[in-house]
């Protein structure tokens, strides 16, 4: 039930030459739900850590002034609640419930009145367990749930919402969407940054676009929003509802066979698995949380021994090491032939600038530097990298961090690649450029195995899939 | 593997106390047994704190679990100290060629090693059966710690068990990028170094957002802090402290009384 103005706001971090947002004019009322959007870069987040009143007036210059209700958004903070992307790094105590009270420890709130609010929370967001329950036992969805329950039982008149589902399997994010649809009081303001659109659109009744350079490009109701710029959002990487993206499918039939799996499996994590891997094939590995796919992902890989079962290259993949399984193999070896991109892209960085991170993986092969320049330029302009070359690989953003950690596994050109969820949290443009690049990959004649949970990612691109079932079940296949 | 999760039964007496006072206790226990380098004085104390074991609710088979390391220095330290102490006072008891073992270096060697098992259990058996978030709980309330320090301790421990996963990730991950250390002694320090710098890049970032997400619910507000969780400091909590006080200067008394007494000044 909180009012904001934003006026003439702007933020500059500390030491960027950039305003990471500026000219800013916004007026939202009292129980209005607001979906923020713009291209990645245009500041949203900073826009709501700004109302949230947690940029401090040390780290950057700021310009213009942000009301709520009536006080500084520094003033308001005890009005303001806000949920963030990463639920590991919210979470404070060791139990459910104390985590929920931590907050209303914080806020001064008589003793006898937290035990009642927190069981009140919990109950809102429709948390399934008793509030003794370790939050380290809870899943991805559940502890987002519960980190809503935490903000949601200081009982805030203005709601700021940063991505809640963009790191949450799907089934994690319905339950948020759930929550978040039956949580929040009428009266409640809300302001939702979140590019998956059409999962959003439910929850909100306006939809504001943040312009990249500064200022406000659209704002309106949804279905004029998206009537007068649905295309140019689309092409900057919004996901606007209803734009479908043509599919990718092989153009021949697969090719021979690279990897044989029988009976592979890591108990307890992953159960015995059969499963074979072909040149010029896309296999898309399915399954919900815990059944195993990240694991199974790293066996391909040659990065985890096998627990039970085996897993034999053939002579086409694995040339003069045909004989050994593929995690005997010396690094370097393993890198010419299997590619693996992990689902987290900062682990797999080793050097100090994006060019290097590219070089790496051809040098340590033994490539001359001469065609090691020519692969890293070639690579670098592909995936529009170019600009960053002597950037530092941990400042990237998101996307561009995805995309160079699946250019370093492609760098040595591998004849298999193996990518555990490599769109997960992408915006549309990113999305699409790994497509483009996995297939172009695929229709070379060379093999493609993706673990993921992205249903439109399959549509677009799988030639075949595999569904794990947790443990005990045993593999199902399609 | 970190374990931070008491391994006792909640229920015995003195695993129940409050637990600034088992903390305290144990630092007024073993406070007193730095002061002797004899063998009696710190065997007295280890024969109260495994009395005391029962009283806590600690099995001896899950003590043992959780000091293994510590009999494995123990023994290390004997070793090194009966072969190569200067001080060879005292009668030969074994004399094989360059190692000669004497009862002085004997006596001095089991002092400190009994010293190092007496000082270490009763911290030990505090952690073993304390609950962490019970134990900030009772430094602020009873000790009247800083909030900020005791629940940003609290949370930063929570991150803790994540690193042994993460440093996993990062290794299998290196080896897919063609990093590998092989055989070299170099290279393999090299890797271990550039592995923990992207560690502890990660848990800076992870750090940075949780104390962000903390602040955001208030933890950095200027309104006096409420307590959900109620930590009481009783009477049976003095007793338990007065208690380890007095046990400590009785054991220190015998030794005196023994006239093995040997004060580590003077």
């Amino acid at each position: 039930m909180s009012g904001v103005r934003v006026r003439g706001f702007g933020w500059r971090h500390a030491g960027r030459r950039d305003w990471a947002v500026r000219g800013v004019d916004l007026r939202v009322e009292r129980g209005e739900r607001v979906l923020l959007l713009g291209a990645s870069g245009a500041g949203k987040s900073t826009l709501l850590a700004a109302l949230a009143g947690l940029l401090p007036e040390d780290s950057g210059e700021h310009a213009g002034s942000i009301e709520i209700d009536g006080r500084s958004a520094d003033e308001a903070r005890d009005r303001v609640g806000i949920v963030f992307q990463d639920p590991q790094s919210q979470l404070v105590m060791a139990r459910s419930g104390d985590d929920v009270a931590f907050g209303l420890e914080n806020r001064g709130v008589a003793a006898g009145q937290i035990w009642p609010r927190v069981d009140e929370a919990l109950d809102r967001v429709g948390f399934p367990y008793h509030r003794d329950r370790p939050t380290a036992a809870l899943s991805g969805g559940e502890q987002q749930r519960l980190a809503l329950a935490g903000v949601l039982a200081l009982r805030p008149g203005l709601l700021l919402l940063d991505e809640p589902t963009a790191n949450l399997d799907p089934a994690g994010a319905a339950l948020i969407r759930t929550a978040l649809a039956q949580a929040v009081d009428a009266d409640t303001t809300l302001i939702l940054v979140e590019h998956r659109v059409a999962e959003a659109l439910p929850l909100v009744d306006r939809v504001v676009v943040l312009e990249p350079g500064g200022g406000i490009r659209a704002d309106g109701p949804p279905d004029a929003v998206f009537a007068a710029h649905g295309d140019a959002l689309a092409a900057e990487g919004v996901w606007v509802p209803g734009r479908e993206i043509p599919p990718r499918r092989a153009t021949g039939p697969p090719g021979e066979v690279l990897l044989t799996a029988e009976r592979l499996g890591q108990p307890p994590r992953l159960a015995a698995t059969d499963l074979t891997v072909r040149a010029g094939e896309a296999l898309a590995v399915l399954g919900p949380n815990g059944a195993g796919k990240s694991t199974l992902a790293l066996l391909l890989g040659g990065l985890l021994r096998p627990g039970t079962g085996r897993l034999a290259a053939s002579p086409e993949l694995a040339g003069a090491d045909a004989r050994s399984a593929p995690h005997r193999w010396r690094a370097p070896a393993l890198t010419r032939r299997i590619g693996s991109v992990f689902q987290n892209p900062e682990h797999q960085f080793v050097t100090g600038t994006v060019f290097d991170e590219l070089a790496l993986g051809p040098r340590r092969t033994g490539t001359a530097e001469s065609a090691v320049r020519d692969r890293v330029t070639d690579l670098l302009s592909r995936l529009r990298l170019d600009r960053l070359a002597a950037a530092n690989p941990y400042t990237l953003s998101g996307g561009e961090a995805r995309r160079l950690s699946v250019a370093t596994a492609l760098a040595t050109a591998p004849r298999l690649l193996i990518c555990d969820e490599p769109t997960f949290g992408q915006d549309r443009r990113t999305w699409r450029e790994l497509v483009d690049l996995l297939a172009d990959r695929r229709d070379a004649g060379h093999g493609l195995v993706t673990v993921t949970h992205d249903a439109e990612f399959v549509a677009a691109l799988a030639d075949r899939t595999l569904a794990l079932e947790p443990l005990d079940a045993g593999p199902v296949r399609r | 593997m970190i374990t931070l999760e008491p391994i006792a039964r909640p229920d015995a007496p003195l695993a129940r106390r409050n637990p600034v006072a088992k903390l305290t206790a144990a630092m007024l226990f073993t406070f007193p047994l730095m002061a002797t380098l004899d063998p009696v004085t710190p065997a007295i104390a280890i024969a109260v704190e495994l009395a005391a074991l029962p009283l806590f609710g600690v099995h001896p088979r899950l003590l043992a679990r959780r000091v293994w390391p510590l009999l494995a220095a123990g023994g290390g330290i004997l070793v090194t100290l009966v072969l190569f102490a200067a001080d060879r006072s005292g009668r030969v008891l074994l004399d094989a060629g360059p190692i000669v073992v004497t009862s002085g270096v004997l006596l001095t060697a089991l002092g400190l090693v009994l010293r190092l098992f007496a000082v270490a259990l009763p911290g030990v058996i505090v952690f073993a059966t304390t609950d962490p978030t019970d134990l900030a709980d009772a430094l602020v309330q009873n000790a009247k710690a800083p909030a900020r320090f005791a629940i940003g301790a609290l949370a930063a421990f929570r991150l803790v068990p994540l690193l042994g996963q993460e440093w996993q990730m990062i290794s299998m991950a290196r080896r897919a990028r063609g990093v590998e250390a092989g055989h070299s002694p170099v290279a393999r320090v090299r890797l271990f170094v550039s592995t923990a710098f992207t560690l502890l890049v990660g848990a800076i970032r992870r750090g940075t957002r949780l104390a962000v997400a903390m602040d955001a619910r208030g933890f950095d507000s200027t309104v006096p802090r409420t307590f959900a969780r109620r930590q009481h400091f009783v009477a049976a909590d003095w007793l338990l402290v007065v208690g380890a006080t007095a046990t400590a200067g009785a054991a220190l008394a015998v030794s005196v009384a023994l006239g093995v007494f040997r004060p580590l000044v003077g």
